[in-house]
């Protein structure tokens, strides 16, 4: 079972994550954007977290809302737009529940990744977030439809992701600032797809650690 | 870096109260969330115009809301779009009933966080439609990008459409004739030098001494190509040729509807420019190109306009539209009927556009 402390806890370390990666996903902004995901992303996420330890205790539900409205409001650019999405339609389907079973989580990320491509209207292989989200999902639906336990299921999610995001690197990008280079984005890994591996790894790591504390 | 700031992350707050400061009678002033609306909203049963868009570009928008042109502007951080939560704050706060139009320019941060605003503004009971400007010819199709993105045309829309709402429009009606506006603009800049944002502390990106870049948008990012420095006349003659072969431009375009509360997708055609159009002729400077220099473009500019009979009935020559220190121009010039030249015409009292009053 899947609770509240297990989703702070990832929030919290996908901001650590984030913060730790920042002059990394700037560098990698910087060669096909405007070089300020890295700075953006972090100070969302910490945001997301200090807001988070305001207001201890709220079901599933407020934590999400909480977290997208607070990532569309501080990062600015279209990735906050798009992440906050995420977040404000996986708020929708976990509603006052205080647990979630794997499936539920599933659920959570796909209703999430749905929301991703209603706002963005990128498709796979158009160089995006999308290219780390859509093969992640598949994996923990495949994994999960495995009989893998959840802590194996949310490691090939996030390895899925990883795989994604290197499949950026050939790609010309057809959305977003990078779509301007034209042929020139090959070459470059996304920034977006990079943002999404590190907080999909995560989810991955918070749960695996929730996991080893319990047993 | 050399600029005149305190500190990198108060840049964007302490310029929106040096603007409360200067312009008591034309605007007030928002900084949690930031926005800047007009003196006298919400203006009871006028439409409202609302823009927005990173910071760095300033006059646009906050130094056009007043009279006759914008209601609201929500500045974002240096270069990076502002959030819905500002959009939609201001939007409430300038609504005087007649409705809220919001003019987006086609940058994808932009474009979803104005979307995200104007499905907000509907959820309270705003009525709420959204125009796109996208006049930037350097950019070539529209399948495989994000397509043409919304740079000096802004400004003329931006004066049309608030003039129309001050002249009594309704909302649709400002909605589409703004539309007609952008769809008839076509812009194309250079740049002899990058900028530098505050938080980054160094260029964008490098240019040598003889080099200049060709197409660039207003964000200090990378052009359509890079060419060695040639002569004014040869600049405004590569940029108006740009400008003026650009063949038929067909986009979708997503546009709110109040009816619906819900996106509709519309094709538009930007038709080339024909002999005998009239046009208003916009000469921008990037931010640090001198008004001389402006003056010896739009010299050579009206000479090929002369050539090519394009008639320019109007014209604006300025830093309107910037890219923070950069030196360089775009050339704007917009298709316009008798109606728009009425309206371009009619009383503008802001902080960077005033005449007729």
């Amino acid at each position: 079972m899947i609770t509240t402390a297990d989703i702070e806890a990832w929030l919290q370390r996908a901001a650590a994550l984030l913060e730790a990666n920042k002059g990394y996903l700037t560098e990698l902004d910087a060669a096909i954007g405007d070089a300020d995901h890295g700075v953006n992303i972090a100070r969302g996420f910490a945001a997301v977290v200090q807001k988070l330890a305001a207001q201890p205790g709220q079901p599933l539900g407020p934590i999400f809302k909480s977290a997208g409205m607070t990532l569309m409001s501080t990062v600015g650019g279209a990735s906050g737009m798009l992440y906050g999405n995420f977040f404000l339609k996986a708020a929708n389907v976990v509603g006052d529940r205080q647990t979630l079973t794997p499936a539920d989580l599933l659920t959570v990320l796909e209703a999430g990744r749905d929301g991703v491509v209603q706002r963005g209207r990128a498709e796979p292989g158009d160089k995006t977030m999308i290219d780390a989200w859509t093969p992640a999902v598949n994996a923990l639906k495949d994994a999960l439809a495995a009989g893998q336990p959840l802590s194996a299921a949310l490691h090939a999610t996030a390895a899925a992701a990883e795989a994604g995001m290197r499949a950026t690197i050939p790609m010309q990008a057809r959305k977003g600032r990078a779509s301007y280079l034209g042929e020139r984005s090959i070459g470059h890994q996304d920034p977006g797809a990079t943002s999404t591996y590190l907080i999909l790894r995560a989810l991955a790591d918070a749960l695996a650690d929730e996991d080893a504390k319990r047993a | 870096m050399k600029k005149l700031i305190n500190a990198v992350d108060a840049v964007v707050r302490e310029q929106m109260e040096g603007m409360a400061l200067a312009h008591p009678d034309l605007l007030r002033v928002s900084l949690e969330p930031k926005y800047i609306v007009r003196a006298d909203a919400p203006v009871a049963g006028k439409v409202a115009v609302v823009s927005g868009g990173g910071s760095g570009h300033e006059p646009l928008h906050g130094g056009f809301v007043g009279y006759g042109m914008l209601d609201g502007a929500c500045p974002g951080e240096i270069f990076t779009s502002p959030t819905p939560d500002q959009i939609f704050a201001c939007g409430m706060e300038v609504n005087g009933g007649a409705g809220v139009l919001l003019i987006v320019k086609n940058y994808t941060g932009d474009v979803l966080s104005f979307e995200t605003a104007a499905e907000l503004l509907h959820g309270e009971g705003v009525v709420v439609r959204t125009v796109l400007v996208d006049d930037d010819v350097a950019v070539k199709d529209s399948l495989y990008t994000a397509g043409r993105r919304g740079v000096g045309g802004t400004v003329i829309v931006e004066k049309i459409a608030g003039a129309a709402a001050e002249a009594g429009y309704s909302l649709a009606q400002t909605a589409a004739l703004a539309q007609r506006v952008s769809v008839n603009s076509r812009s194309m800049g250079m740049a002899l030098t990058s900028c530098t944002t505050p938080s980054a502390g160094k260029p964008t990106f490098d240019l040598a001494e003889n080099e200049i870049e060709i197409g660039i948008g207003i964000h200090g990012e990378p052009g359509q190509r890079r060419i060695p420095i040639v002569d004014a006349d040869a600049i405004t003659t590569l940029l108006a040729e740009e400008i003026l072969n650009d063949g038929p431009y067909t986009r979708t375009v997503r546009s709110f509807d109040p009816m619906t509360g819900d996106w509709a997708e519309v094709s538009l055609t930007s038709e080339p420019f024909r002999v005998g159009d009239r046009v208003i002729a916009f000469v921008n400077s990037m931010g640090g190109t001198p008004v001389s220099e402006l003056y010896t473009v739009y010299r050579r500019l009206a000479m090929i306009c002369k050539e090519r009979n394009i008639v320019i009935v109007r014209n604006l020559i300025g830093a309107y539209i910037t890219s923070l220190e950069m030196q360089g121009c775009s050339i704007t010039l917009t298709r316009v009927d008798e109606e728009m030249v009425r309206l371009w015409d009619a009383p503008v009292k802001t902080p960077a556009l005033r005449w007729g009053i």
